[in-house]
């Protein structure tokens, strides 16, 4: 590692909050894009179950 | 195989589903593996820059993020005219998966770059040409975004976006070049394909790990809402209802 300490590698010699900050939003961006994908997909096979499930219903009758 | 029937396999949105199923776990654990390990190594491996200190360590995502949004857009724009010339469908639903990736990678790059300037320049912002066109560049995908809500019809709404798609594509050259057209306090590229790059190799690797991530993690986000989209638009199609259902049924 670069840095001496752990503690050294969070503060950066003052520049760790700009850093560290950066990198936060970054990850909690992108898994987001993932989460809301997930969701979006799961939404749309639950969608396409109530379809079929109706369309089953009207051709057994 | 001919040109056509290659074209045509590759606009079938099942054909599309099932080959993009396969890339899918491969995409994810590269992306995430080049991701993880370009930022760690970047973070606490990299000796700090003798002119800036740690402050150049955000460069592992603000790079990475300008460089993909902005590939990006292009292959939005190009999806469009694909669209708008040989009305593919398939085309018309990447163009529409791609714009909230692209706006999200966009926020990204001028959030860090704020960041980043504030102890680099003194300042969280300046209207320079650079930062201008990239912010223009994410209004441009808000505006994508806007227009494909803004229209019941699906197929107006396609054509509407591959047009703004199409026009904004001249922003992208500006953003590349603006840094060397106007006076900007942004610095200018630092790596060169034809030339010698002026980064030196300790910091470069670091980067072509996250760039390469961020790349290969924007392709499988893309497949990602490409291929929900094919689910939500052949809903009614019996391959679909199969596939969701099981064909046992």
């Amino acid at each position: 590692m670069y840095f001496n300490s752990v503690s050294e590698l969070f503060s950066m010699s003052g520049h760790g909050s700009y850093v560290w900050f950066s990198y936060g939003v970054s990850a909690l961006v992108l898994a987001t894009l993932v989460i809301i994908a997930r969701r979006r997909r799961a939404a749309a096979e639950q969608h396409i179950r109530a379809l079929v499930r109706r369309k089953d219903a009207t051709t057994s009758n | 195989m001919s040109i056509s029937s290659t074209f045509h396999k590759w606009g079938s949105p099942r054909w599309f589903y099932q080959f993009s199923g396969r890339l899918l776990p491969w995409l994810a654990i590269l992306s995430l593996l080049l991701l993880v390990g370009g930022a760690v190594w970047g973070l606490a491996f990299v000796p700090a820059d003798y002119k800036q200190g740690n402050s150049f360590r955000i460069m592992y995502i603000h790079v990475p993020a300008a460089a993909v949004a902005m590939g990006a857009y292009m292959t939005m724009a190009t999806a469009g005219a694909i669209h708008l010339i040989w009305r593919m469908k398939l085309a018309a639903m990447v163009m529409k998966a791609i714009a909230p990736i692209g706006a999200s990678l966009t926020f990204l790059s001028l959030l860090t770059g704020a960041v980043w300037g504030k102890p680099t320049w003194g300042t969280w912002w300046v209207w320079d040409a650079r930062i201008t066109s990239v912010l223009i560049l994410f209004f441009l995908y808000l505006g994508v975004i806007a227009l494909h809500q803004a229209f019941e019809n699906r197929d107006a709404a396609a054509k509407a976006c591959a047009v703004l798609a199409i026009v904004g594509a001249v922003n992208i050259p500006i953003i590349y070049w603006s840094v060397e057209w106007w006076y900007s306090l942004h610095q200018p590229a630092s790596i060169s394909f034809t030339g010698e790059s002026t980064i030196h190799p300790s910091m470069l690797r670091p980067l072509m790990a996250t760039l390469c991530g961020m790349y290969l993690f924007f392709g499988w986000l893309l497949l990602l809402y490409t291929r929900i989209e094919i689910l939500e638009r052949e809903k009614n199609t019996r391959w679909v209802q199969d596939l969701i259902c099981g064909e046992s049924r």
